[in-house]
């Protein structure tokens, strides 16, 4: 049987990507940023999962306004790294994990939640800048992925309440799989930021540090968040926290709280990293 | 006639909803058209020749050619697809939030530097009457 070991969420912003793309992580900006990750990535490595699946967002990448799908499961062996507009990151080609993405698709509609199901996309910075903060810049990423991407782009996203019992029908989708797979799953995005309009710039500790908290202490309560209550309180672009509740949703009650950095700015973006295990019975 | 949403009342934001969505649609599939190299290049050689191929009004045209970053959002631009013209000259996120929000872009960084916008009377357009309410 497989099993949801832990989860990760964090930001997904850009910029730290091309930081480590160009080299320039020890700088004064970025350096207090990029310590805090060492602990996670010293963590990952040791728990050496064997597939992560990574919940996140397109930006205008793989899918334009043409179709927009709110939930979509990429089922491909490999997922090559998108042009966002400035050329493709130069990090290794994604690889997936067919069997588990092909079951979890099939599991997920029968339980009702309609995937999209994608046999071919490239991916953006969305998901590789979560690999890069937790792995590194090694020449193969160190595990098969399997893309989960959330429609944030257009309005409406779907809501904190969805996203959370998305996570625990993976959950149950995950531990009907025959093979002794040992999972991890990201939530990436956020955390309080807005990158539009007058108000660009704004950023929500108190917010932020709420949200933290009651990702162990209270999920339930926190994925009644409301769309305006993140686009007021936490940015318009906040409203990507919408995804880690899709992660949360996929581990148990019991989850333990292992390790926590924050860190503003990066760029425009209170950048977050939160390491949760998975103390449920399964 | 526009329906009221219960978002219309942030200040200095424009959220990418089903009205901006309708009449943004080319403007933001012209930016889509960005992520490709070569159209890059047909673009920076003659924006205006490129534009054509898109069936965009004068006001999206106009905000465009003049690299009008928030007036693109007034006229259904999407941040996550007008980016990509900014990416074309060279920019970053952070520089057009900086022009945005109408400050030089060392003001806008310093600001970034120092924790960002508080929330704090930036909540609701009209902060006096409402801002108290919600603590």
């Amino acid at each position: 049987m497989a099993k949801i070991v832990a989860g990760i969420a964090v930001s997904h912003v850009p910029a730290i990507g091309v930081a480590m793309d160009k080299g320039i992580t020890g700088t004064p900006y970025w350096q207090p940023l990029f310590t805090g990750y060492e602990p996670a990535r010293e963590w990952l490595a040791k728990l050496a999962p064997d597939v992560a699946i990574i919940v996140y967002n397109d930006h205008a990448s793989a899918f334009s306004l043409e179709i927009i799908p709110t939930f979509l499961i990429g089922v491909a062996a490999q997922f090559p790294i998108a042009d966002e507009g400035f050329g493709p990151r130069p990090v290794p080609v994604v690889k997936g994990h067919p069997a588990l993405a092909w079951h979890l698709a099939e599991s997920l509609i029968l339980d009702e939640f309609d995937m999209t199901i994608a046999n071919e996309m490239p991916v953006d910075h969305g998901l590789t800048v979560p690999l890069s903060v937790t792995c590194g810049q090694p020449n193969a990423w160190p595990f098969p992925v399997i893309p989960l991407c959330v429609n944030v782009v257009q309005y409406p996203p779907p809501t904190g309440s969805r996203c959370y019992k998305l996570g625990m029908a993976i959950r149950r989708a995950v531990e009907r799989f025959d093979q002794d797979l040992r999972v991890v799953i990201y939530g990436t995005g956020g955390m309080s930021h807005q990158l539009q309009g007058e108000r660009a710039g704004l950023i929500n500790r108190a917010f932020d540090t709420a949200f933290l908290d009651g990702l162990t202490r209270d999920p339930v309560a926190l994925s009644k968040i409301t769309h305006t209550e993140y686009m007021r309180e936490a940015g318009s672009e906040g409203v990507e926290m919408v995804m880690w509740h899709v992660m949360r949703g996929a581990l148990g009650d019991e989850v333990a709280e292992v390790y926590r950095h924050y860190h503003v700015p990066a760029s425009n973006t209170a950048a977050g990293l939160m390491i949760l295990e998975n103390r449920s019975a399964a | 006639m526009s329906k009221l949403h219960d978002y219309d009342d942030i200040p200095g934001t424009y959220v990418y909803d089903a009205e901006r969505g309708r009449i943004g649609y080319s403007l933001n599939m012209f930016c889509m058209s960005l992520n490709k190299v070569e159209n890059r290049k047909s673009f920076k050689a003659d924006a205006p020749a490129y534009l054509d191929r898109f069936p965009l009004t004068a006001e999206q045209r106009r905000t465009v050619l003049e690299r009008d970053w928030l007036g693109m959002l007034k006229v259904g631009g999407n941040i996550y697809y007008t980016i990509k013209i900014a990416f074309c000259d060279g920019l970053t996120f952070q520089d057009v939030a900086g022009m945005m929000s109408g400050v030089s872009k060392e003001t806008y960084a310093q600001m970034m530097l120092a924790g960002g916008r508080s929330p704090e009377g930036n909540r609701y357009k009209d902060s006096s009457a409402t801002e108290n309410q919600h603590g």
